[in-house]
């Protein structure tokens, strides 16, 4: 099974004298959700679109399942690609956008559309197969994207930003969506995002990429729970990055409790309070100008409340303070 | 004033008036005009108010009508057909191979210089090109290619049409082009992705999609060289003849109810092919 893997050796991108991708290298679970975390112009998009071979690969190469595949057309590679904004042709109904690889194939129309009909129940969709993509709402929009890139039967699947064109209770409902299926079909699904909520959400794996090469990867919860550089533990939010003697150190906010002012770690004073629900955020300034923010559990910070120009205690277990390397 | 706003359908209707009053004067009237001269009697020397079907029965009675409508039809459809080609073949390279918008921009242009100068001169200019002793033919004489000058290179129909397709290839152009501009290129990678090669994404995306595209291009230059006269009078050497002619003649010879029937059974025709054309495509979308 180890040799399905999608293996990126040290890839890399150039447009001209800027470099996109610089020679990344990561090997890919077979099975497994793989998030590609990033803000914009990160690189995120180039490398998924030189996988899917929509962008050529400037140095290094990609490997699936012991074949390079660097340079091969993206209809041989095993990949599929499922489009930001979808990418349906306008002019053919659900069900020949679903069925057009298998047209381009040379299938017959009988079969092609018995198979397109497969696939549109597998994404409940085929009630609307007669349907135009315009006579379509998002979410449909995006099931018959998703159809008709699963009917090649990839090996990987390509997702470029794939809920960024619903509403935000859409694409909650979506994702859950996206990692049913992704169990269901036990196929890789390799997903472009720039929300760190969602690579939560749906990732068995991170990878977060800055300025074009990877910052941290592996686990979502080892990435949020213990970022190594400054940027990850910003980008993933929910984290304080505190300057310590012996160095840098990010700790989660959550992680972080309130005592008396003599009793905690540092002593700082209290700059804001905001209640947000299940926790209260307090904000607190201490040595060095830095700010600290801690989550405390409402029940926790009633029992006991503070008001900004108090002085506190703040204190945190030393498994939860995470040295950053850069 | 306020009584004006008070009454949206009066303000309405005035907002409309301007648009109507010009359309009603200088389309409705003189096509109103010409109907009615077209049912006038004719001598040799008078025009006489009437109603009758004298002109049409003439019209239909004689059979230089057949040829010169078949040659309009010829024509029209000879050169859709080259400037389709032609037309469609500069817009695909312009909106897909060339990459920038700055030389997409040049290059389009570019396509438009000839039409700094007027029809007549880029017609005549053909003329000491393709005549007998002209450039063309002398140059292939030269080149050994021929032993004799070729006749039918000037004043024939072959130089009719050479000067329509240049004269209105780029009614097809612009459309073509404006169509395709508009097209999603993450359709083409989309059709990629399926595995779809050139020919297949070029017959089964683009030309769907580029269709209503197709259509204004074609109803421009179907009704340019159905409606055309002076073209088939210069590169023919007055030896073929059209339906323009046909009313141009009349003109000269002053026979207006003559000519104003044979334009109004051109106008039907045009609107008829017009009609055929636009029930395979719904150009609604591109205006």
């Amino acid at each position: 099974m180890s040799n399905q893997d999608l293996e990126l050796v040290s890839v890399t991108k150039r447009y001209g004298a800027t470099v996109a991708v610089d020679a990344i290298n990561y090997r890919f679970k077979s099975d497994s959700y793989t998030c590609l975390l990033g803000p914009s112009g990160c690189g995120k998009s180039s490398t998924l679109r030189m996988i899917a071979g929509h962008e050529s690969i400037s140095d290094g190469s990609i490997v699936l399942d012991g074949r390079d595949i660097s340079h091969l057309p993206p209809a041989q590679r095993g990949t599929a690609m499922m489009f930001q904004n979808y990418a349906l042709f306008p002019h053919l109904s659900v069900l020949d956008n679903v069925a057009f690889s298998l047209k381009m194939k040379g299938t017959d129309t009988a079969k092609r559309h018995a198979e397109a009909r497969e696939m549109l129940a597998l994404v409940d969709l085929t009630d609307l197969a007669d349907r135009l993509p315009d006579q379509l709402s998002g979410g449909q929009q995006q099931r018959v994207a998703l159809a008709r890139a699963l009917i090649t039967r990839p090996q990987v699947l390509l997702l470029d930003e794939p809920l960024s064109a619903l509403d935000p209770f859409l694409r909650i409902r979506m994702r859950c969506e996206l990692r049913k299926l992704q169990k269901e079909l036990g196929i890789s699904f390799i997903h472009v995002t720039h929300g760190q909520d969602e690579a939560l959400a749906l990732a068995d794996e991170i990878i977060v990429m800055n300025n074009a090469v990877i910052e941290q990867s592996g686990p979502a919860r080892d990435v949020f729970n213990a970022p190594q550089t400054k940027f990850v533990a910003q980008f993933m939010g929910g984290h304080n990055v505190v300057a310590l003697p012996d160095g840098h150190f990010a700790i989660r906010a959550d992680a972080v409790s309130v005592t008396a002012p003599t009793q905690g770690a540092v002593e700082g004073s209290v700059t804001a309070v905001e209640y947000q629900g299940t926790h209260v955020s307090v904000s607190a300034r201490i040595t060095g100008d830095q700010e600290v923010l801690a989550l405390i559990p409402d029940t926790t910070f009633f029992a006991n409340p503070y008001n900004p120009g108090d002085r506190i205690g703040l204190h945190w277990d030393a498994s939860n303070q995470h040295k950053l390397i850069a | 004033m306020k009584k004006l706003r008070a009454n949206p359908a009066l303000s309405s209707l005035l907002m409309v008036s301007p648009l109507a009053a010009v359309l009603l004067i200088f389309l409705v009237l003189p096509i109103v005009l010409i109907v009615t001269v077209s049912f006038w009697r004719a001598t040799e020397f008078s025009i006489i108010p009437a109603f009758e079907l004298d002109n049409y029965a003439f019209l239909f009675g004689s059979p230089v009508t057949y040829t010169v409508f078949f040659n309009t039809f010829k024509y029209a459809l000879i050169t859709w057909a080259c400037t389709l080609l032609i037309g469609f073949t500069v817009a695909y390279y312009l909106a897909f191979h060339i990459r920038t918008l700055t030389w997409q921009i040049a290059l389009f242009l570019l396509c438009t210089i000839p039409f700094w100068t007027s029809n007549i001169i880029r017609m005549i200019s053909w003329i000491p090109f393709l005549g007998r002793n002209g450039i063309a033919n002398s140059t292939l004489m030269s080149w050994g290619v021929i032993d004799e000058p070729i006749e039918w290179l000037l004043f024939s129909d072959f130089a009719v049409i050479l000067a329509f397709v240049h004269l209105y290839t780029l009614f097809m152009v612009v459309p073509i082009f404006n169509t395709m501009m508009r097209i999603d290129k993450s359709l083409i990678e989309a059709a990629r992705d399926a595995g779809a090669n050139g020919a297949q994404i070029l017959w089964n995306v683009i030309i769907p999609l580029t269709k209503p595209g197709i259509m204004i291009g074609t109803i421009f230059v179907v009704t340019l060289v159905m409606g055309d006269f002076i073209t088939v009078r210069f590169m023919s050497g007055s030896q073929s003849a059209n339906v323009g002619r046909l009313i141009s003649n009349d003109i000269a010879l002053l026979q207006y109810p003559s000519a104003s029937a044979t334009a109004i059974i051109l106008l039907l025709t045009v609107l008829m092919t017009i009609a055929i054309l636009l029930r395979f495509v719904d150009i609604r979308k591109e205006l």
